[in-house]
């Protein structure tokens, strides 16, 4: 894993966006999935799309990738139209999907030799050495996608997605259901391409994923973007504490800055330390038996879980 | 390479359409051809000596051959295109198709190109085992006829395939058109009889089958004899495949069923 990937991007001086999507909507029946989407993805970046399941995020990706078509809006990849424009733009991005497909007629080397042929890469096989040596994949190069197990799927998919050396690559909840070692040599992997100048796109639901790897963060929520800026400005722009409180009820006024609730827990954001003491007066007054009590900085998911709550600041 | 044809990238899926028939050639090239070996046992020993076929002209066991080999060659070629494109989305694994730079022409070139030569090797097949029970079709007047509706009705029926597979959300719904449409169309052609020994009412209705002009045709080409006109039999299957080359390419670029 020592070798160094012969991937490294240039970026032309003028492009302002590797992609860029403006006023994209797309309705499904009765649902609106995007309702005009405006955001732009920066050459070389590692950009976080977050939100709850049915934001729509997998939508736009779809859309990105050609997959599915827009109702209204367009997106461009590093300048080139995914419609008008769909060959170039779809030969700029590597798509590792959130399903786990593969196709099972096939063995790992001859899946990954048809995914460059179809894109056009000639002599493809010293790539697809050098992918499979660094997916920890060269002693299953000829096993049939069948054998594989989930993780090792997973590794071939992101590998399919990197096979014809994509200046940006889209990963779409690429760690669900993958255990901990592998997600970690998977992030190095991806984190080493965009130290060469890939731009990489990632949703997760793992949070602190995102905040461990995200410069920048847009949160989707009902096909809206509700939120975009660094992960930086995010995390100071909530830059409260988190309280979590073991305790058989709260005083009703309190209900109000609850961010999470599980059994006996309530996990609260407050604004200033200040509050704190309120809190507790509050407790007393009502004779609530405080049974824990724990202070935490603002991550990540708090910040989500503030925004998705519309507890924003 | 943004507005040019992406050869690699057709070549390539036709390359993995005919290694997915071929790792599978049991069921997909042997059985078709041990299929037909039992049609042509059966139906040659039954009603060779009850069937007179252009006046007696030719053996029913002969006449049966053409038929057959041609039946092979189209149900194959369906087989082929539908089954793959199916299972791809069944199996959701045709995101690896649909991601890269492929044109809908180039994605109908392969897929169609693939089930044409499933359709022809398993023809060729057939040809081979029947051709000791009937020797003498060797010596065929018109082989260039018989390649040319071998070519045609492989393609067409690719192209069918190739719609039934867009078309179809599941494999039962793929198998009632295989079985209520390309099957009875198939064996109403005239693959075991010749339609002149039919009522006058279904000669007639034969006329309205496009799979009889594509066995007649081929059959000219061994025999210098059809029910039909091989030119009249080449103008259908040409306008047949006309229409639906332009259906299949149709579909292909709206993405129907394919992309959201």
């Amino acid at each position: 894993m020592s070798r160094r990937l012969s991937t490294d991007v240039r970026h032309d001086d003028v492009l302002s966006a590797a992609v860029a999507f403006h006023d994209v909507a797309r309705r499904f029946g009765s649902v609106q999935a995007l309702d005009g989407i405006d955001l732009e993805v920066k050459p070389g970046e590692f950009f976080g799309l977050l939100g709850p399941n049915g934001a729509g995020k997998t939508t736009l990706i779809s859309i990105l990738a050609g997959l599915v078509r827009a109702d209204r809006g367009s997106v461009r990849v590093m300048g080139h139209d995914v419609v008008d424009d769909y060959r170039e733009a779809r030969r700029l991005i590597g798509v590792v999907p959130q399903e786990l497909v593969f196709d099972p007629f096939f063995t790992v080397r001859e899946t990954l030799r048809f995914q460059a042929g179809y894109f056009g890469v000639r002599r493809p096989e010293a790539w697809i050495d050098e992918i499979l040596a660094h997916l920890d994949l060269t002693s299953k190069a000829d096993a049939n996608m069948r054998s594989l197990s989930g993780g090792m799927k997973r590794r071939v998919l992101v590998g399919q997605a990197l096979v014809h050396k994509p200046p940006v690559i889209v990963l779409d909840e690429p760690t669900a259901g993958v255990d901990v070692e592998l997600r970690q040599s998977l992030w190095a992997f991806i984190r080493r391409l965009n130290r060469e100048g890939h731009t990489v796109i990632l949703t997760t639901h793992y949070l602190e994923e995102a905040e461990a790897l995200c410069e920048r963060i847009a949160m989707l929520k009902a096909g809206r973007v509700v939120a975009l800026d660094t992960k930086h400005n995010l995390l100071s722009r909530f830059s409260g504490i988190t309280v979590r409180l073991s305790a058989q009820r709260l005083p009703q006024p309190w209900y109000g800055r609850v961010l999470r609730q599980e059994e006996g827990l309530f996990v609260l954001g407050l604004e200033r330390h200040a509050e704190l003491e309120t809190l507790l007066a509050d407790l007393r007054a009502e004779a609530i038996a405080i049974e824990d009590l724990a202070l935490a900085e603002t991550d990540l998911e708090q910040v989500f879980l503030r925004i998705m709550h519309g507890t924003a600041a | 390479m943004s507005r040019r044809f992406n050869h690699s990238g057709w070549l390539t899926l036709l390359k993995k359409e005919l290694l997915r028939f071929w790792k599978v050639s049991f069921q997909t090239i042997a059985a078709p051809v041990l299929t037909s070996l039992l049609y042509l046992l059966i139906f040659s020993h039954v009603l060779a000596s009850h069937v007179a076929v252009y006046d007696g002209r030719v053996g029913y066991t002969a006449f049966l051959v053409p038929g057959l080999v041609m039946m092979s060659v189209l149900q194959n070629a369906f087989a082929n295109s539908s089954s793959s494109l199916i299972q791809s989305k069944i199996t959701g694994n045709l995101i690896f198709v649909l991601l890269p730079p492929l044109s809908p022409l180039e994605m109908f070139a392969a897929y169609v190109a693939g089930a044409m030569v499933r359709g022809l090797v398993v023809g060729a097949g057939v040809f081979a085992v029947t051709l000791w029970f009937a020797p003498s079709i060797v010596a065929m007047p018109h082989p260039l006829w018989a390649l040319t509706f071998a070519l045609a009705g492989s393609a067409i029926l690719g192209t069918l395939g190739l719609i039934a597979g867009i078309w179809a959300d599941k494999f039962d719904q793929l198998a009632a058109f295989q079985n209520f449409v390309v099957v009875p169309l198939t064996f109403l052609s005239g693959v075991f009889y010749s339609i002149h020994s039919l009522p006058p009412f279904w000669q007639a209705a034969s006329h309205f089958n496009p799979f009889f002009y594509m066995i007649d045709g081929f059959r000219y080409g061994f025999f210098g004899v059809s029910d039909a006109s091989p030119w009249l039999s080449l103008a259908v299957v040409a306008a047949f495949a006309l229409g639906l080359t332009a259906a299949a390419l149709a579909l292909l670029a709206r993405g129907w069923k394919l992309r959201g």
